[in-house]
């Protein structure tokens, strides 16, 4: 099963209608999507506009890949359940964001194996097909860096409130 | 003694807003064993999330929402006076911003940890709330500055 999920603040047809339009070619009926406020019908997938954290959670441990907008939530539950993310930028100038930070996003972590970045539209059908073929990484993502707990710790230890 | 029953055990109050500002948030939850630790989510729907510890939601408003904001504010007036928290920690974004300052306001000391997801530069909130954060924390090493955000390490 592939899990598509573009997040719930603002609306991504370029994406949804890429997922789709890659699904009505291949003939494939295995894919689910979390489209929020877009305004594209998917005629080939099966979508849901909003869902519960934990229904997120399940349809990620349940997908083999995941397909979404490069946020860091998406991002984030993909590494830690273990598996492989194709993501696509929200972009500015497109009014799918309020800002660019997506890009930066996805640039940073197209270094990590088990990330796929696709820029636009046209580049996300090869990509799914590329991420398809990639061994199920399966690795669950390892805590925190142990200098932020302990920072945040340690100052946790030494506050008291002041009243 | 039971720890809940702990007159000394600190209390924290931990907010963030949706997606990946909570995720962020809940993978500091290690920093938060043992202590007295209240959760706020911008939807009952991350109650579950955080089965066992307190929860509120604010209304879920972004910085172009100044009605919203305005709910979010008098609710967490409402949570700062009933939790008092020692600590309030927060990894944004709007929501985190007006639990920083008026934390403050309560005598809290405060916390902030930008969004992973700002890579090329702080978050705006961040920009605005580093002033009012005792803590003031970036997670990545090339935004640290000298007067502040620090970089202590990431989430991931």
């Amino acid at each position: 099963m592939i899990f598509v999920t573009v997040g719930s603040s603002m609306a991504f047809d370029r994406l949804v209608r890429a997922v789709d339009e890659w699904a009505g070619f291949h003939g494939r009926t295995d894919v689910f999507a979390q489209i929020g406020q877009s305004d594209y019908q998917p005629k080939h997938i099966k979508a849901a506009r909003f869902m519960d954290p934990p229904e997120f959670r399940e349809l990620v441990r349940s997908a083999n890949l995941i397909v979404a907008h490069a946020g860091m939530g998406s991002i984030i539950t993909a590494l830690e359940l273990g598996k492989p993310i194709v993501v696509m930028p929200r972009r500015e100038h497109l009014g799918e964001t309020r800002s660019d930070h997506q890009v930066a996003t996805a640039k940073h972590f197209e270094q990590q194996p088990n990330i796929t970045v696709a820029y636009d539209e046209t580049e996300l059908p090869a990509k799914i097909d590329r991420a398809e073929t990639l061994p199920l990484a399966n690795q669950g993502l390892p805590g925190a860096s142990p200098r932020l707990i302990s920072t945040v710790r340690e100052f946790i230890e030494h506050s008291s409130a002041s009243r | 003694m039971s720890l809940a029953a702990s007159p000394n055990r600190k209390k924290i109050l931990a907010v963030a807003s949706g997606g990946g500002h909570w995720v962020q948030l809940l993978r500091l939850a290690p920093a938060f064993v043992d202590f007295d630790v209240t959760f706020v989510g911008v939807s009952q729907a991350y109650r579950s999330d955080v089965s066992d510890h307190k929860f509120y939601s604010v209304t879920d408003a972004t910085r172009w929402d100044k009605i919203g904001l305005l709910k979010a504010a008098v609710r967490l007036v409402w949570i700062n006076w009933k939790v008092r928290p020692d600590v309030v920690i927060s990894t944004g974004a709007a929501p985190g911003y007006l639990a920083i300052r008026l934390g403050r306001l309560f005598g809290a000391r405060t916390i902030w940890l930008d969004s992973i997801a700002n890579v090329d530069c702080l978050s705006m909130s961040g920009e605005l709330v580093g002033p009012h954060a005792d803590l003031w924390l970036t997670q990545w090493p090339h935004l640290e500055r000298a007067e502040g955000p620090y970089y202590r390490g990431a989430v991931l």
